[in-house]
C-alpha cells in the first residue's frame, strides 16, 4: 500500500508542476467570466448559458487533464529509463499499474475539485442550498467516470508505441462513447444482420460513460438523481476501471522493457 | 544573453495592447463595418451561417429545459418554441405529453434514463423563458436572414420577459437586415397592438405587411399562406373593434381562401354582414 501511495504521490506532484492544469483553468475562468459579462437584451437574470458553457469547459478540461496526464506515465518512465530502478526496488508491475492509476485519478480529482469550486462560486452563489447535492453528485459521477477514462488510457499506454497515438485514440474512443454510446441500440435496429449483432455486442460491451453526465440536470435546475442510482453507477464504473487495469497489467506483465 | 521573464512579459503585454488597438480601429466601429461587428463573422466569414441553425436548436433545447431528442430519437414536426409564436399554446395542443425517447428497450437504456432529464416541460410554464434568448440572439447574429429568430425572440420578450422595448429594437434590427419582411412586420404589428395599444401604428404596419405578401410571386405565396391568413384576420379584428364592418369583411374575404378553416372565416363574414345590415 505504501508503494502505491508513493507512486501516486509522484504523479500528483507532477500535475502541479506542469502547466496543463493552470492553462486550462485560466482559460475556463476567462471564457466564463467574459461570457458572464455579456448582457443579452439588458436582462441580468439570464444565467443558464453561462452555466452550460462553464460545465462544457470543465468537462473538456477534465478529459484533457486525465488523458494527457495518464498517457505519458509509463512511456516516460521507460524513455527516461527510471522504470528499471523503480522495478528493482522491488515494485511489482501490478503495484506500478495501480500506483500510476491512483496517482492520475487523484490528481485529476484535485483538478476537477478546483474547477467545480470555481463553477460553484461563479454560478452557484445564486442557487438555493437545496441544489448543492446535485453539484456534489455531478462532481462525484464525473470523477468516477474519469476513473474508467484513466484506466482505458493506461491500457493504451502499454499497447500503443507513442503517447501521442494513445492520446489521439483515447480521445476518439471516449468522445465516441459519450456521443454515440447510448444510441448504439437504436443504430443497431436500423441495420440488417450481421451488422446489427455486431453493433449490439459493442453496445453491451462498452462502458456507458454518458450516464455520468449530469450537466443538463445541473444547468436546467433539475434535482439530482437518487443516491441508490449514484451508488450503482459508481460500482459500474469501478468494475470497468478494474477490468481495464487488469487488462493493462496482463499486457504490461509480458512486455519487454 | 538570457532574457528576463519580466522583459518577455512586458513585451507580450505590449504586443497584446498593439494588437487590441489595431483590431479595435479596424473592426471596432460597427457603423463603418456593419458586416464585421461580431466575433463569429470575423472568425468564420460566411461560414458562420452554419452555426445559426444549431443556435436556434439550442433555444428549443433550453425551452424544454434539456429534455430534447437527439438525431437518433423521435423528432418534433415543428419546434415548440416557434409553435407558441404561431399561436399553438399548451392549451390548444399539449405537446408536453410527447415522449421523445420512447419506452426503454434494455437495462442499459432503462438505467441510463435515470440520469438524463426525463420530463417534457416547457419554460413558459415557469416564466423562465428569458433563458432561450441568448441563443436566439446568437442565431440572428450568425445568420441575419433567419427570420424566425427575430419573431420568436420578440414574442418571448413581449410575453414572458415583458420587455416590449427590447422586442421592438430586435424586430427593427430584423427589418434592417430583411427590409419589408412580412413575418417581422406581422410581429411588429402585434407588438404595437397588444403591448403599446397603438392601433393606428399596428394597422399601418399590418397593411404594409399585407401589401408585401400580395406583391410576392405565386410560389412564395403558396409557401406562407398562413402569414396572409394571420395578417388579414388581425386587420379584420382591428376594423371590427373600430366598427368598420365593410373593411373587416374585405379582410376576412382575403383570409378565407388561404385559411386552414375557411368555414369558420365564412361564419365570421356572415356575422359581420348581419352587423352591417342591422346598423343600417
Amino acid at each position: 500500500m505504501n508503494t502505491i501511495r508513493a507512486l501516486s504521490g509522484v504523479v500528483i506532484k507532477e500535475l502541479y508542476r506542469r502547466k496543463d492544469f493552470y492553462v486550462l483553468f485560466i482559460l475556463t475562468a476567462l471564457i466564463t467570466l467574459v461570457a458572464g459579462m455579456h448582457r443579452f437584451f439588458n436582462d441580468p437574470n439570464i444565467v443558464r448559458y453561462i452555466k452550460d458553457l462553464c460545465m462544457l469547459l470543465v468537462w473538456v478540461s477534465a478529459l484533457v487533464i486525465a488523458i494527457a496526464t495518464t498517457a505519458r506515465q509509463i512511456p516516460v518512465e521507460r524513455e527516461n529509463r527510471t522504470i528499471f530502478p523503480l522495478l528493482a526496488k522491488p515494485v511489482t508491475r501490478w503495484q506500478m499499474v495501480l500506483g500510476k492509476f491512483m496517482g492520475s485519478w487523484l490528481a485529476t480529482g484535485v483538478a476537477l475539485l478546483v474547477f467545480y469550486i470555481f463553477f460553484g462560486i461563479a454560478t452557484g452563489s445564486r442557487e438555493e442550498a437545496s441544489k448543492w447535492p446535485v453539484y456534489f453528485q455531478a462532481f462525484w459521477l464525473q470523477w468516477v467516470m474519469l476513473s474508467v477514462v484513466i484506466a482505458i488510457t493506461l491500457l493504451g499506454s502499454v499497447v500503443f508505441s507513442a503517447p501521442s497515438a494513445n492520446v489521439t485514440i483515447c480521445f476518439i474512443v471516449i468522445a465516441g462513447i459519450l456521443f454515440f454510446g447510448g444510441h448504439l441500440n437504436v443504430i443497431a435496429l436500423r441495420n440488417a444482420e450481421p451488422v446489427q449483432s455486431v453493433i449490439y455486442t459493442i453496445y453491451y460491451l462498452i462502458p456507458h460513460l454518458e450516464w455520468f453526465d449530469l450537466r443538463d440536470r445541473l444547468v436546467h435546475g433539475w434535482g439530482g438523481v437518487s443516491w441508490l442510482d449514484c451508488g450503482l453507477a459508481t460500482l459500474y464504473a469501478m468494475a470497468y476501471a478494474w477490468l481495464f487495469l487488469l487488462l493493462t497489467w496482463l499486457v504490461f506483465r509480458r512486455k519487454s522493457l | 544573453m538570457k532574457a528576463s521573464p519580466y522583459w518577455i512579459l512586458a513585451l507580450l503585454i505590449a504586443v497584446c495592447f498593439t494588437l487590441a488597438v489595431t483590431l479595435g480601429l479596424r473592426f471596432g466601429d460597427p457603423a463603418e463595418h456593419p458586416q464585421s461587428n461580431n466575433a463569429f463573422k470575423l472568425l468564420f466569414g460566411e461560414g458562420q451561417k452554419l452555426f445559426a441553425n444549431q443556435f436556434y436548436v439550442m433555444a428549443d433545447v433550453y425551452f424544454h429545459s434539456g429534455y430534447y431528442p437527439s438525431v437518433f430519437d423521435k423528432q418534433e414536426g415543428q419546434s415548440d418554441v416557434l409553435g407558441a409564436v404561431h399561436g399553438k399554446s399548451d392549451n390548444d395542443e399539449d405537446t408536453t405529453n410527447v415522449d421523445f425517447f420512447g419506452a426503454p428497450t434494455d437495462w442499459i437504456n432503462r438505467f441510463g434514463s435515470h440520469f438524463r432529464v426525463n420530463q417534457h416541460t416547457h419554460l413558459d410554464q415557469g416564466a423562465e423563458a428569458q433563458e432561450i434568448l441568448p441563443w436566439l440572439k446568437l442565431a440572428a447574429d450568425t445568420n441575419p436572414q433567419m427570420i424566425q429568430t427575430y419573431t420568436v425572440a420578440a414574442y418571448w420578450l413581449r410575453k414572458s420577459v415583458r420587455n416590449p422595448k427590447e422586442a421592438e429594437a430586435f424586430l427593427r434590427e430584423g427589418l434592417r437586415n430583411n427590409p419589408g419582411n412580412c413575418e417581422i412586420l406581422l410581429e411588429l404589428g402585434r407588438l404595437y397592438n397588444e403591448d403599446y395599444h397603438d392601433v393606428v401604428r399596428a394597422r399601418n404596419v399590418w397593411t404594409v405587411a399585407l401589401q408585401r405578401w400580395q406583391a410576392q410571386n405565386d410560389d412564395a405565396k403558396k409557401d406562407n399562406k398562413w402569414l396572409c391568413d394571420e395578417i388579414s384576420v388581425n386587420l379584420a379584428y382591428l376594423e371590427e373593434s373600430a366598427g368598420n364592418w365593410q373593411q373587416a369583411i374585405r379582410y376576412l374575404e382575403i383570409a378565407k381562401p388561404v385559411s386552414p378553416t375557411p368555414d369558420a372565416i365564412q361564419k365570421q363574414i356572415d356575422e359581420a354582414k348581419r352587423k352591417v345590415t342591422s346598423d343600417k
